[in-house]
């Protein structure tokens, strides 16, 4: 008996907090409009936070993993005498699944634990019960900002990683290995068509929205004690890489 | 003016619940217009949920809160927003909104509310910063501050939209005694100046006697005394004489609901 009731308990849970999870994103989206036309400011800000401030960790990260690529392409694919592909093979694995997933994860890392931790400790010192107090909703002032920030940033990040990314593959195939630069880059041209590259930006938009919602969520939501933001940063971050891998099979399955 | 009206604030017969911890059991207070009001009790009594209470961030489980007679639980979020601008609240910690300076947490109100210029929201708000005595920390950073210049700062924002109530929660708790004194003048002034009602927790009877017209003693969910500091000093009941007077012995016990010392100490289970 005490096995099913804490099935159900846990059941009821979960539905409890997918519901409230429901109304937060409506809330959210019920207020951009006046954050896009009234705070325009403060998502330029947040853009900065979660975006440019992001950039030097993603594009380190973008050129090292675009190098591995150049590498591993070039050593698999020179037993198939085809080393002059490498190029394509870097885009294709950069720009439809490394660049957005890649980007998403680091993200997460950087700036979702940020958005979490930082709305979290905004509850937890009563600022955000100070905005209600002052009249002032916290989800059209802190919220909303910081989600819309999210969603420009990451697929502007995941074309700074795609790019800085190819440019590792360029050095390391074409500079170290001597791959002919022409071939390196035509073959890729002829390959890679605008429906990879769309796919690319349909799932950085996507992995984007999902990373944003889910780091203000948790920040907002958390238990308002060190212990809680700790929680809620460290949520944000696995719950993030489960949904980004999740939504990635999926739009990776639709566009086969 | 009608009796009614004179009543600013109305709770009856409130009942909340922290989990399965009653907080109060029926409480009735009364907060009269143009009046200080202050809430006393014991720690872990419930003042602060009181205040939280009277602003709608916490919803009773039964009984109404009554603001100018109209009961809040039953606004919109747009009317309730409305009925907020009303209030001021300074909350125990401060609340200051740590990416703004000083001079913009005042400003905040101000900035989402009116449209004033700016050359107007620069006067107002260094007026009510000198009120404070800290117009020169106008271009500090909240990290910047003490505790008590934190809590200033915070009172400053409270009174910036010159409230109807405005709602002091622990304003004496950190201060120095030169600060306590400036702002204790401060809260009867502004509240006699500019006709506002005023609701103050704090735990210092001390001040309190100065400041409050009426005051409440809040016990086991329920108010225990009430009338002017003067009739809760002189008042006869042990509860009230220990609050006010500061006695280890009486009905209110200073220790939490322990099992038996002895017991605890030499029992099995202090292995």
């Amino acid at each position: 008996m005490t096995l099913v009731r804490e099935v159900y308990e846990t059941l009821v849970e979960f539905v409890r907090t997918f519901g409230a999870f429901i109304l937060f994103f409506v809330e959210l989206l019920v207020h951009t409009p006046r954050a896009v036309f009234g705070r325009f400011r403060l998502i330029v800000a947040q853009v900065h936070n979660t975006g440019t401030l992001s950039l030097v960790i993603i594009l380190v990260c973008g050129l090292f993993v675009g190098a591995v690529l150049g590498l591993q392409g070039f050593a698999n694919l020179q037993r198939f005498n085809a080393e002059d592909t490498v190029g394509t093979f870097a885009a294709f694995a950069l720009v439809k699944e490394l660049g957005p997933v890649i980007t998403a994860l680091l993200f997460a890392g950087r700036a979702g634990t940020a958005l979490a931790s930082e709305i979290g400790l905004m509850k937890a010192t009563d600022q955000l019960s100070a905005m209600e107090m002052m009249a002032v909703n916290p989800v059209s002032r802190v919220v909303v900002p910081r989600f819309i920030g999210g969603c420009i940033s990451v697929p502007f990040l995941t074309a700074g990683f795609s790019a800085i990314g190819l440019f590792g593959a360029y050095l390391v195939a074409v500079v170290l290995l001597g791959v002919d630069v022409g071939a390196f880059w035509q073959q890729m041209q002829q390959t890679l068509s605008i429906k990879d590259v769309e796919e690319g930006i349909v799932k950085s938009i996507l992995f984007g929205g999902a990373a944003s919602l889910i780091a203000v969520w948790e920040g907002y939501n958390c238990i308002p004690t060190a212990e809680g933001v700790g929680r809620a940063t460290t949520r944000t971050v696995v719950i993030t890489a489960i949904v980004v891998l999740v939504v990635d099979f999926m739009v990776t399955a639709t566009y086969l | 003016m009608s009796k009614s009206s004179d009543n600013l604030i109305e709770i009856r017969d409130l009942d909340y619940s922290r989990g399965s911890r009653p907080i109060f059991r029926g409480l009735n207070v009364t907060i009269r217009r143009g009046e200080v009001t202050a809430v006393m009790g014991p720690s872990g009594t419930g003042k602060t949920t009181l205040l939280r209470l009277i602003t709608r961030q916490l919803l009773p489980d039964n009984g109404v809160v009554l603001v100018d007679g109209v009961d809040i639980g039953t606004l919109s979020q747009t009317e309730l927003y409305r009925m907020r601008q009303r209030f001021g609240m300074l909350f125990q910690n401060g609340a200051l909104l740590t990416d703004l300076s000083v001079f913009e947490n005042v400003a905040f109100p101000l900035r989402e509310h009116t449209r004033l210029t700016n050359r107007l929201i620069r006067h107002v708000v260094l007026t009510k910063l000198h009120a404070v005595g800290l117009r020169g920390a106008a271009d500090m950073m909240p990290r910047e501050l003490s505790g008590g210049m934190a809590r200033r700062v915070a009172l400053a924002r409270a009174m910036v939209m010159d409230p109807e109530i405005l709602i002091y929660d622990e304003p004496f708790v950190g201060l120095d005694p030169i600060s306590m004194g400036v702002i204790v003048r401060l809260v009867r002034r502004m509240n006699d100046a500019l006709g506002i009602s005023s609701i103050l927790v704090s735990h210092d009877v001390q001040e309190i006697s100065t400041v409050a017209d009426c005051s409440y003693l809040i016990s086991d969910g329920k108010v225990a005394a009430s009338g002017s500091p003067q009739e809760l000093h002189t008042a006869t009941s042990d509860l009230v004489r220990q609050f006010m007077h500061g006695m280890a012995d009486g009905p209110v016990a200073f220790h939490y609901d322990a099992p038996d010392y002895e017991e605890q100490l030499l029992g099995r289970d202090a292995d």
